[in-house]
């Protein structure tokens, strides 16, 4: 179109009440009725039951919602459900297949990774996407690029013992 | 969180139309700020249209040695793009000490100029904020204002600009590209940041509806041995208390060019040009570089919480650029 010149948007404008919002999480393809304003975490814990990625503070600062879109981790809350159509959701449930632990979820629980937990389901995923990054060359670049992740039982260094075995067996 | 619609666009234009149609309109890139602050009441769009699906990603590296860096390019993807890490490291760095790994993995660069400060009363709807409801005073002012501006600032706001890549491209001289219902705009990045004045609610010169689609870096040979320097309460996912970016040539032992840029102290991206303009010809040296910082922070305006971020700057220009100068020793063709 010539530069200068209004058009009349095409977007297909939704809500602001419910409507349908196919999410595809963990392999698994989701019709929900969700207004635009439902965050991808919410989405997650009360529509879908997937009650494995924890609300912590609901504004992006503590990472307990911490999961992957199309690969990448980001943070569920701060993600809106609807802006992820078309993308693929993983969330901790799906990380491993058949109710098999997966060698990073193992690795936590030998190093006795986590006092409370709830911030563990968030440290696994954003652990994982971080071996697959190759941001875990030695404990001071772990610390960094897990940063986004607090834990208030401050269980670090298992956590970074963990991330350690796993990198070293080379199975994360 | 008050009730919003959505739109998807699929294209540039039409994300433009769809925002300029209704006054409650915003573009939702990353959402990192947009859907906080959306949810803490503090700002109130009625109307989001994604524009995660355009064609705006992506780092160009230009025939004479400048960027050109799509505007919905992730901070995660740009900092380990190849022609950043070797010809922008005060970029690169600068990138990569912000944020959290997911967050940098979501934020967008367009997103990044945009994103709104982090001062404690303009994220509180209840508290007077001038930036947020203009008029309505400035709770920083005699609050706890320990993170707040000490350049830059007015009677009106001392927010902090929360930044750390937007100092490196003030440095850098960066010029934001817009499209809006007027055609396109190239907007100098000096000029893309307001001082609050006494219209703190204007940030930046855009239109409503006008959306940044890439952000270019001139081609800055200096820039080939720079830095980001951050100081901040905590070592990792927090905002600079006080920090630097900086570029240094060095030429028989005196100062041939440079650049330097402070973050975490001023209202906007500070680009320290008296400090550029004294070191200019001087000998490349801490004392220097002390008198140079001593000079762009004569003008500080500090708060009773605040006023340890002059000393706090001082040090970190010098710290900043020492190590340029050292790291220029060993290895002197390079910095040619």
């Amino acid at each position: 179109m010539a530069m200068g010149v209004e058009v009349v948007s095409q977007a297909v404008r939704r809500g602001p009440g419910p409507g349908p919002v196919t999410l595809s999480v963990n392999g698994q393809e989701h019709e929900l009725d969700i207004e635009p304003r439902v965050s991808l975490l919410d989405a997650l814990r009360e529509r879908l039951g997937l009650t494995g990625s924890k609300k912590g503070c609901d504004q992006g600062t503590c990472g307990a919602c911490t999961v992957w879109v199309d690969g990448r981790r980001v943070l569920a809350c701060l993600t809106l459900a609807a802006a992820c159509e078309g993308h693929e959701v993983t969330t901790i449930e799906g990380l491993a297949p058949g109710g098999e632990l997966h060698p990073m979820q193992a690795a936590f629980i030998t190093h006795d990774a986590f006092q409370c937990g709830y911030c563990t389901p968030g440290q696994v995923m954003s652990a994982v996407a971080l071996l697959a990054e190759g941001h875990a060359a030695d404990d001071a670049q772990i610390a960094e690029w897990m940063s986004g992740n607090l834990c208030r039982c401050a269980a670090y260094p298992n956590i970074r013992a963990a991330i350690r075995e796993v990198r070293d067996a080379g199975d994360g | 969180m008050r009730p919003i619609s959505y739109a998807r666009a699929a294209s540039v234009d039409e994300a433009i139309a769809a925002v300029r149609a209704d006054g409650g309109g915003a573009f939702l890139a990353g959402g990192t700020t947009e859907v906080d602050l959306l949810r803490q009441n503090v700002v109130t769009p009625r109307l989001l249209v994604d524009i995660n699906d355009l064609p705006l990603s992506g780092v160009d590296e230009l025939p004479d040695g400048g960027l050109r860096i799509g505007a919905l390019t992730r901070m995660s993807d740009l900092a380990q793009a190849p022609g950043v890490t070797r010809d922008f490291p005060l970029i690169a760095e600068a990138l990569t000490l912000g944020a959290s790994a997911q967050l940098r993995n979501m934020a967008t660069i367009g997103g990044n100029l945009c994103q709104r400060v982090r001062c404690g009363y303009f994220r509180d709807a209840a508290s007077p904020c001038n930036k947020r409801d203009p008029g309505s005073g400035c709770a920083a002012l005699s609050g706890f204002n320990r993170g707040h501006a000490v350049l830059g600032t007015s009677d009106w706001c001392i927010a902090t600009h929360p930044s750390d890549l937007a100092v490196a491209l003030v440095a850098v001289d960066a010029v934001v590209h817009t499209r809006g219902p007027g055609g396109e705009r190239a907007i100098a990045v000096d000029d893309f940041f307001l001082l609050p004045g006494d219209t703190p609610e204007l940030e930046h010169p855009l239109d409503h509806g006008e959306l940044i689609v890439a952000v270019e870096v001139p081609p800055t040979p200096i820039a080939r041995r720079s830095a980001y320097l951050k100081f901040r309460d905590r070592e990792s996912y927090e905002f600079a208390l006080a920090s630097v970016a900086a570029a240094l040539r060095v030429e028989d032992g005196a100062i041939a060019g440079v650049r330097l840029a402070l973050g975490g102290v001023a209202t906007v991206p500070w680009r320290a040009r008296k400090a550029e303009r004294f070191l200019i010809g001087r000998p490349a040296e801490p004392a220097s570089f002390a008198e140079a910082a001593g000079q762009e922070l004569a003008g500080a305006r500090t708060r009773p919480l605040n006023a340890f971020k002059v000393e706090l700057a001082r040090r970190a220009i010098v710290r900043a650029l020492t190590t340029l100068t050292d790291a220029t020793r060993t290895q002197p063709r390079e910095a040619r």
